[in-house]
């Protein structure tokens, strides 16, 4: 259902909730805006309607999101937002059901849920707003907090070593797996198509600047200085099949990194149901 | 009339019918001694009406895609022991705030901890009306039979959709393991109550909106009405608010609703309190010992009745006090260390004499030992 | 020879880098300056310097005739307080 008409640059204004009040609550220079901004536009360009997508999102400063947007929005509890959202996708599958979460949120408190979602192989797109640290607490360090970095929690440097999300979600059974940065704001808008439109498990990460904290506490500089080191680091999927370990050391790796088709959890169940109720209605 | 099909069924599997009679259509649960066959019974039945059953990651899961799917707009329940129950505590809070409808239901075993997962217990009383924390009323049914189980189960869901809350069912080990002779009730023959969805157009709609019952109508996604659910106290619009008035008037209303509906929302069997000087109180699998006990008692001349609590919570208090209005002893017999004793005797003037039998060693109370409690109290 | 920029000067051409002549319509971009928070991001990102900051730190178009409306400032913007006027 892609469209390839010329999005006007106000489209954003016409999916934000009525009645709501702006700016966001967000920091200034949050790369939860810029997700935000591609979410929208990758869902316009897909020509969805409002009232089929389902935006659910945990606990976390990204988990503020879905109040934002004019979609059936459910806010949920912090690491729960998957599996609400299989609760939402099972019960209503013709409805494309976004979830917007954090690293804490996914990974820590709902790593479980995470793994069993991409496990399920269901049609759920997971937008992972990873900022390597818990914002809306203050600063704590998350299970995607780098070795020795600081955070309020770990003040003299991490001792834990961290997640790679996208690792996780793939070797769990995700079938579409894709990382941009909030620098790359065009390719994050493709990707949050592709994986909208792809049937199956998807995740997308975005790597996202929480200066505020993460920044601060790490000697990072501010929004802009953050965002400089994302296009800096980041490294092209077709480069990174070239590059060594060592070499990739400290990089970020942006591309869609896997991309499968498989069988989807309620098409699953579905024949079930078919099949017990044997063809009658 | 045509005989009623009459089965020889389980406890808990007359749970399963009981919802799908009320319209259950999704069902997401874990495994736990001794719930363990409702989720099953889900699992067969479910699908053969185009239900949906998804055996979840854990508890906590289960509850969340319980709510998820009752705000999308489908009938949903779960059930657990417990320890299940402790972990969903969380999600039921959520669930009260967001004003979900929503059955859980509780196959209490021994606790606290793993306890005793094939033992008998109702330990879980209390923790059905404070499990969870915050400001909230809760609503709970204990059933004593497996006839019972079926109507309560209906009955559970229709308060859930009535009053846009979760509502837990208080099984035990004893009735959900149980089996015993039940006629299905014919569709039509028990009351089936639907969320009330609202009328005005989208543009209009106020999610949260102050009616005069305290009841939001609740849409279904997809049918054009948009609005944010959130755990965050919420204004009338669901947006999030730290404002006092705000605050007040959306706690007020989890309260009200309900509680201003008591005496509607009370469920009570009385056996042979019209002269009873001396009343036994008890609920779920000790109501049946205790209408025994009282039943023996009557013929030796004791002036004793019986009183069933079919709703726990909230907790009768008018109908108490009236029933026990001419007794001057009140034993309450519950398979804890008293619990809702507690309750008796907050309500009831001093003068009465409350006495409380307990037990909870793993073991159902027998009428010899309510009988024994009686002597002694006499 | 370059012109200085300067916008509202009608040369009858676009001066600067721009394609196109925004001396003959609106500005190439409008500035919500209730939902800008001065996060720096913008003025920052911008291939042709369109921007300065302004005494609050939000920016102000300065040199309207470089803007290419390359859609970089409306698509990093986290308070969606940029659109242009073109596009």
């Amino acid at each position: 259902m892609a469209t390839a008409e010329k999005q006007k640059s106000d489209v954003i204004l016409q999916y934000l909730r009525p009645r709501k009040k702006f700016p966001s609550v967000w920091c200034a220079g949050c790369g939860n805006g810029v997700v935000m901004s591609a979410l929208i536009r990758a869902i316009d360009r897909l020509g969805l309607s409002r009232d089929e997508v389902a935006m659910v999102s945990g606990i976390g400063c990204t988990s503020r999101m879905p109040v934002y947007m004019d979609f059936n929005s459910l806010h949920t509890a912090h690491g729960r937002a998957l599996a609400f959202a299989t609760g939402v996708k099972f019960a209503r599958p013709n409805m494309k059901v976004i979830v917007v979460t954090g690293d804490g949120d996914a990974l820590a408190i709902g790593g479980n849920h995470f793994i069993h979602a991409c496990r399920r192989n269901i049609d759920i797109t997971a937008i992972l707003i990873n900022n390597n640290i818990y914002g809306m607490t203050g600063g704590q360090g998350s299970p995607t907090t780098p070795p020795n970095a600081f955070s309020t929690t770990t003040p003299y440097g991490n001792a834990e070593k961290p997640f790679d999300p996208c690792s996780l979600a793939k070797a769990a059974g995700a079938t579409y797996v894709a990382r941009a940065t909030v620098f790359h704001a065009p390719q994050l808008e493709k990707m949050i198509m592709e994986a909208i439109d792809h049937h199956g498990f998807s995740l997308v990460e975005a790597v996202s600047n929480c200066h505020t904290y993460f920044g601060r506490l790490n000697r990072q500089g501010d929004a802009v200085a953050m965002l400089k080191s994302f296009k800096d680091n980041a490294v092209m999927l077709a480069k990174a099949k070239t590059m060594t370990e060592e070499e990739l050391k400290g990089k970020i790796v942006v591309g869609t990194l896997y991309n499968e088709t498989k069988t989807e959890f309620c098409d699953e169940y579905q024949k079930l149901i078919d099949a017990q109720m044997g063809g009658k209605k | 009339m045509a005989n009623k099909k009459r089965k020889l069924m389980q406890g808990n599997l007359a749970c399963v019918h009981g919802a799908i009679y009320a319209g259950l259509r999704f069902y997401a649960g874990y495994p736990i001694t001794p719930s363990t066959e409702v989720a099953e019974g889900c699992a067969r039945e479910l699908p053969k009406i185009g239900g949906k059953f998804i055996q979840m990651e854990d508890e906590i899961a289960s509850i969340a895609a319980v709510i998820g799917a009752s705000v999308s707009g489908a009938k949903a329940m779960t059930a657990t022991s417990g320890p299940g129950y402790s972990l969903m505590s969380e999600l039921i809070g959520y669930a009260y705030i967001t004003e979900t409808p929503s059955v859980i239901v509780n196959v209490q075993r021994g606790g606290p901890s793993t306890g005793l997962p094939t033992k008998v217990s109702q330990s879980d009383t209390m923790q059905a009306r404070w499990g969870t924390h915050g400001d909230y009323t809760a609503i709970a049914v204990a059933p004593s039979s497996v006839a019972d189980t079926f109507a309560e189960t209906v009955r559970a869901f229709n308060l859930a959709e009535r009053f846009r809350t979760p509502v837990t069912i208080l099984m035990d080990e004893v009735i959900g393991h149980m089996r015993e002779m039940i006629a299905m009730p014919e569709p039509g023959e028990l009351p089936v109550f639907d969320r009330v969805k609202p009328r005005v157009s989208p543009d209009k709609f106020v999610p949260f909106e102050l009616t005069p019952n305290f009841v939001s109508p609740m849409p279904a996604y997809g049918e054009g009405y948009r609005y944010n659910v959130t755990g965050l106290t919420h204004d009338v619009m669901g947006f999030s608010t730290n404002r006092a008035d705000e605050i007040f008037v959306k706690l007020d209303k989890l309260k009200n609703k309900i509680e201003n509906y008591k005496n509607e929302i009370a469920k009570l069997r009385v056996e042979m309190m019209d002269d009873a000087e001396i009343a036994f109180v008890s609920y779920g699998t000790v109501a049946r010992t205790a209408l025994q006990a009282a039943s023996i008692a009557r013929k030796a001349g004791a002036k004793i009745g019986a009183i069933q609590l079919c709703t726990i919570w909230p907790f009768p208090d008018e109908q108490i006090v009236q029933l026990c209005a001419r007794c001057r002893k009140v034993i309450v017999a519950e398979l804890n260390m008293g619990q809702i004793v507690n309750e008796v005797r907050r309500v009831l003037p001093r003068d009465i004499q409350i006495h409380a039998l307990q037990r909870y060693d793993g073991e159902i109370l027998t009428p010899m030992q309510l009988l024994e409690k009686l002597e002694e109290v006499l | 020879m370059t012109d200085t920029g300067r916008v509202g000067e009608s040369t009858g051409k676009p001066a600067g880098k721009s394609k196109i002549d925004y001396s003959k319509g609106p500005a190439p971009l409008n500035i919500n300056l209730q939902w800008c928070k001065a996060c720096n991001i913008c003025i920052a990102l911008c291939p042709t310097q369109v921007f300065e900051p302004n005494r609050d730190g939000k920016p102000v178009i300065a040199r309207a005739n470089d803007c290419i409306q390359c859609a970089i400032c409306w698509q990093h913007c986290p308070d969606f307080a940029i659109t242009s006027n073109y596009k």
